[in-house]
């Protein structure tokens, strides 16, 4: 991830203005029912890539329709490399757009779509732009094509040709992978990544797919019904959630209550080392990675309290195993190794490996 | 569905919507003040006049007459032709549709050429048949050339049922007659009420036939009271009479669908049921079905074919230039009217279709009540509007052109609407991020999707204008004379050799637009 930092080209001058600063944003639909956007906030910097993740009918794609001018807020601000454009049409904000389901237009070619945006421009210059473009996203040959006539994950090309054909600072994409097939999906994300950082163009990336949205994005916001929950770079939320929710959503977790002192907590699973410090009752993450399955011993363990339990089902992975264990009360998720000997019905003892994340203080 | 908070309409297209719905709307307004000109004691003398009574009777007989046969022709003729194992159903459903390409009056000069003195039943047979005129003229006639509406609802019904209902029915214990009264027949009812409906309005509306089988209604009542007398007062209060009559057939419609609620339970499509066999009632069927199509496509078609075989040798024929004069009058009024149509069309059906509110629906509501309301009385309405508000534009080629576009400006919304429903908001906003304001947008984005659209709709309402009688009647400038009134004219005075050339002409534009609605019924 660090190395993706690297390739990030920064003017020095821009570097301390981000391009988008989000403060504040609210929007409602109906007087009675709660806001669908709720107090956001957040900045993208110069040719980042930021994505906004999160559950579906979160608020995400009104979201970007707020900063696109496609919807008005009901408060908060949204500046452009430092200039306020909350209240501009969108015709004005010069932020490049790709919709979900595309929105070519199905009467003009793949040139005349791409070259739709460029207004300023006339005769030779506007096809020689058009034709960079193109090549950029490798669709020369398609060019005298109408939508209608491409590949799924050709349109998408044509759809982000076309969005940043007029140079844009900053392009919104909504889930634009959404609609691609599982193996066209991960080869189109690379290329689209790959281009818009050799552009230097800053991205906002929608999407309720957390391995995308980790795998893509320098940064990421974590949304839940219209509010931002977390907001860091994908090691960070991956691995310090700040909530149950972030926790949950970015990959299985197990979330153990517990009576914190320190660096130490007691829980049900015996005193865990924790990340950081915290005093009284917590709520705690471990990662199924972080906890490991062994033989019991024939006796009772150092703390004369051993943690054994029952392997309730196994799921084999390939490139690794995933238990679930019945401890008492309670349901675990445990990942071993691909060699992991255990069936369901035997008895193991759960061992704790990684240090636990504070997700909730408090009752 | 949630509900969301109405988006701003923009304010210009706000602004043309209330204007066109505003243009429906006035020159009704003008009827009422007309009508409300009477003296209190002139008031009651004109509400309470026997004759009143005398006309209701006659137009709801009619209406009933009419509904209640096309009724008992069209339920089994939709069956014949969608559930049996009938040989060609599709070209018999074409067959019994085509009658809508005859306008009502052309069906009376059908009759009136084969009947009567000179007819050409007298020429086959030795003897003449006697015309069909009065209650009994108009009911046989209207029946004829309007059962097609219900056809095909009843059909489009009959062919979307599920056939798992009936054979439950049928697992439970019911016999074939008695699943069709008990499980098929309630139905249907959508698709009954719609067919009245549309019948029910055509009946109000119209002039053509009554007026040439003498059959007095309100419309002819209404004719007669602009051609002789012209007391306008009164003349204001009969339309107000039928438009009110016409304003209980919605409302009793809107009611009875309210009590409706039949929507399919359940996912999945339909599935279609085994066909029925005819058995000994193939021949019974097969001579149910030549009755609409001798009665509304041979008789009129030999007539035209029979007096237009006459039309030069009749003492009364002028040169074809008269024919071309009365089809360029045709064209030069209906295809301007097609033109603005559609273009006040586009400003509601985009409101209706990116903006739906209470605001939209009332507009587009408008429109239809501009096409529900009785041609007469709305070119009444128009009349008394002209000569009040726009003096300069009364007995003008303009103010028909107004009528004809207002009137119809309904059937130029839905193929707009539905072009537009094609043409995903996205698209606009996109054009909107590439730097395009909200016209350029629309105009570049989302207008060149809606070319067929409006080509279907200007379509639509040039062949229905061609088509149109009453309007043109009272409307059309002094000595302008179209295919239709020319029609009307000679078929009252029967000269039916006069008439022919101009009948033949309107069939082949009525087969047009019937053919067109038929096609964007199947989109
Ligand atoms: N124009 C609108 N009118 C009313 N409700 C809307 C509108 N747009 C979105 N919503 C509602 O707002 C919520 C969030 O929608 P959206 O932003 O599309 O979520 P996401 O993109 O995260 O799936 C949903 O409940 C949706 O029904
Ligand atoms: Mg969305």
């Amino acid at each position: 991830m660090n190395t993706q930092h690297a390739e990030r080209p920064t003017t020095p001058i821009q570097a301390h203005t981000p391009i988008l600063r989000v403060q504040g944003l609210s929007k409602r639909f109906h007087p009675s029912l709660p806001p669908v956007v709720e107090n956001v906030g957040f900045t993208v910097e110069q040719g980042e890539v930021f994505a906004l993740l999160g559950p579906s009918g979160c608020g995400k794609t009104t979201t970007l329709r707020l900063i696109a001018g496609f919807e008005q807020p009901d408060s908060g601000q949204i500046w452009l490399e430092g200039r306020e454009i909350t209240r501009l049409p969108p015709e004005e904000r010069g932020i490049g757009f790709v919709f979900q389901d595309y929105a070519l237009f199905p009467h003009l070619s793949v040139f005349e779509n791409v070259a739709f945006g460029l207004r300023r421009l006339r005769g030779k210059a506007r096809q020689a732009r058009v034709l960079e473009v193109l090549g950029l996203v490798g669709l020369t040959v398609f060019k005298d094509r109408k939508p209608g006539e491409l590949s799924g994950g050709q349109q998408q090309r044509v759809a982000l040709a076309r969005a940043i054909a007029p140079g844009p600072k900053l392009v919104l994409l909504d889930e634009p992978f959404s609609s691609l097939d599982a193996a066209l999906r991960q080869s189109t994300r690379d290329e689209v990544r790959a281009l818009l950082k050799q552009a230097g163009i800053g991205a906002i990336l929608v999407t309720h797919d957390q391995e995308e949205a980790l795998s893509f994005a320098d940064r990421l916001a974590v949304m839940r019904s219209g509010q931002l929950e977390q907001i860091g770079t994908p090691e960070e939320v991956y691995h310090h959630p700040r909530t149950p929710f972030v926790a949950q959503f970015l990959g299985r977790t197990n979330l153990i209550p517990g009576e914190a002192r320190g660096l130490e907590a007691e829980t049900p699973l015996g005193r865990l080392l924790l990340s950081e410090e915290a005093q009284g009752a917590v709520l705690l993450s471990l990662r199924p990675e972080g906890l490991g399955l062994a033989m019991p011993l024939g006796h009772l363990g150092i703390d004369g309290k051993q943690l054994e339990g029952t392997v309730l089902a196994r799921e084999f992975k390939g490139h690794d195993m995933t238990y679930r264990v019945q401890l008492g009360n309670r349901e675990l998720i445990v990942q071993e190794s691909p060699e992991s000997p255990f069936r369901p019905g035997d008895k193991v003892r759960v061992l704790v490996r990684a240090r636990a994340v504070v997700v909730g203080r408090g009752r | 569905m949630v509900y969301s908070l109405p988006k701003p309409i923009p304010k210009p297209l706000l602004a043309v919507a209330l204007l066109v719905g505003a243009a429906v709307l006035l020159p009704l307004l003008y009827l009422v003040l007309r009508a409300a000109q009477a003296e209190p004691h002139q008031l009651v003398e004109i509400v309470l006049r026997e004759r009143n009574l005398q006309l209701l009777g006659n137009t709801v007989a009619l209406l009933v007459g009419v509904i209640a046969l096309t009724t008992a022709l069209a339920l089994p003729l939709a069956w014949v032709t969608s559930r049996t194992d009938l040989w060609g159903k599709r070209f018999w459903t074409v067959l019994l549709v085509l009658p809508l390409a005859v306008p009502g009056y052309v069906g009376v000069f059908g009759f009136f050429g084969a009947t009567g003195a000179g007819g050409w039943l007298e020429h086959l047979l030795g003897f003449p048949w006697p015309r069909p005129t009065g209650y009994l003229g108009a009911l046989g006639v209207l029946t004829l050339f309007t059962y097609p509406y219900l056809f095909l609802n009843l059909r489009a019904a009959l062919l979307g049922l599920d056939a798992s209902l009936e054979e439950s029915a049928r697992s439970l214990g019911y016999r074939g007659l008695e699943v069709f009264w008990r499980v098929v027949l309630p139905q249907l009812r959508p698709a009954l009420f719609a067919g009245w409906l549309l019948i029910g309005l055509h009946v109000l509306g119209d002039f053509g036939v009554v007026s040439l089988v003498r059959f007095e209604t309100f419309s002819y009542a209404i004719y007669l009271q602009y051609s002789a007398s012209f007391d306008r007062i009164y003349a204001a209060w009969l339309s107000l009479m039928l438009i009110l009559l016409t304003g209980s057939l919605l409302w009793l419609e809107a009611r009875l669908l309210k009590n409706l609620s039949l929507s399919r339970v359940g996912l999945g499509s339909a599935r279609k049921s085994q066909p029925v066999r005819l058995g000994v009632w193939r021949l019974p069927s097969l001579g149910l079905m030549a009755l609409p199509i001798v009665g509304a496509l041979v008789v009129p078609l030999t007539s035209i074919v029979y007096w237009l075989a006459q039309y030069p040798s009749s003492p009364h024929s002028r040169s074809f230039e008269a024919v071309l004069e009365a089809l360029r009058n045709s064209v030069q009024a209906a295809a301007p009217a097609a033109f603005l149509a559609a273009f006040l069309a586009l400003p509601l059906a985009y409101l209706g279709v990116r903006y739906p509110s209470r605001l939209s629906r009332l507009l587009e509501r408008a429109a239809y009540i501009g096409y529900a309301t009785p041609p007469l009385a709305f070119a009444l309405a128009l009349i008394f509007f002209s000569l009040r508000g726009v003096p300069f534009l009364y007995q003008t080629l303009a103010l028909l052109i107004l009528a004809y576009a207002l009137h119809f400006l309904a059937e130029a919304i839905g193929p707009i609407r539905s072009a537009l429903y094609q043409a995903p908001p996205r698209l606009e906003e996109a054009a909107r991020s590439l730097g395009y304001n909200p016209l350029q947008a629309f105009l570049r984005a989302t207008f060149p999707l809606l070319r067929r659209g409006l080509l279907a709709s200007m379509a639509l309402v040039f062949l229905s204008a061609v088509k149109e009688l009453p309007l043109t009647f009272l409307l059309a400038p002094v000595g302008y004379s179209t295919l239709s009134t020319r029609i009307w004219g000679y078929t009252s005075e029967a000269m039916f050799a006069e008439a022919a050339p101009y009948a033949l002409l309107i069939v082949l534009f009525s087969a047009g637009l019937v053919g067109l609605l038929l096609s964007q019924e199947r989109q």
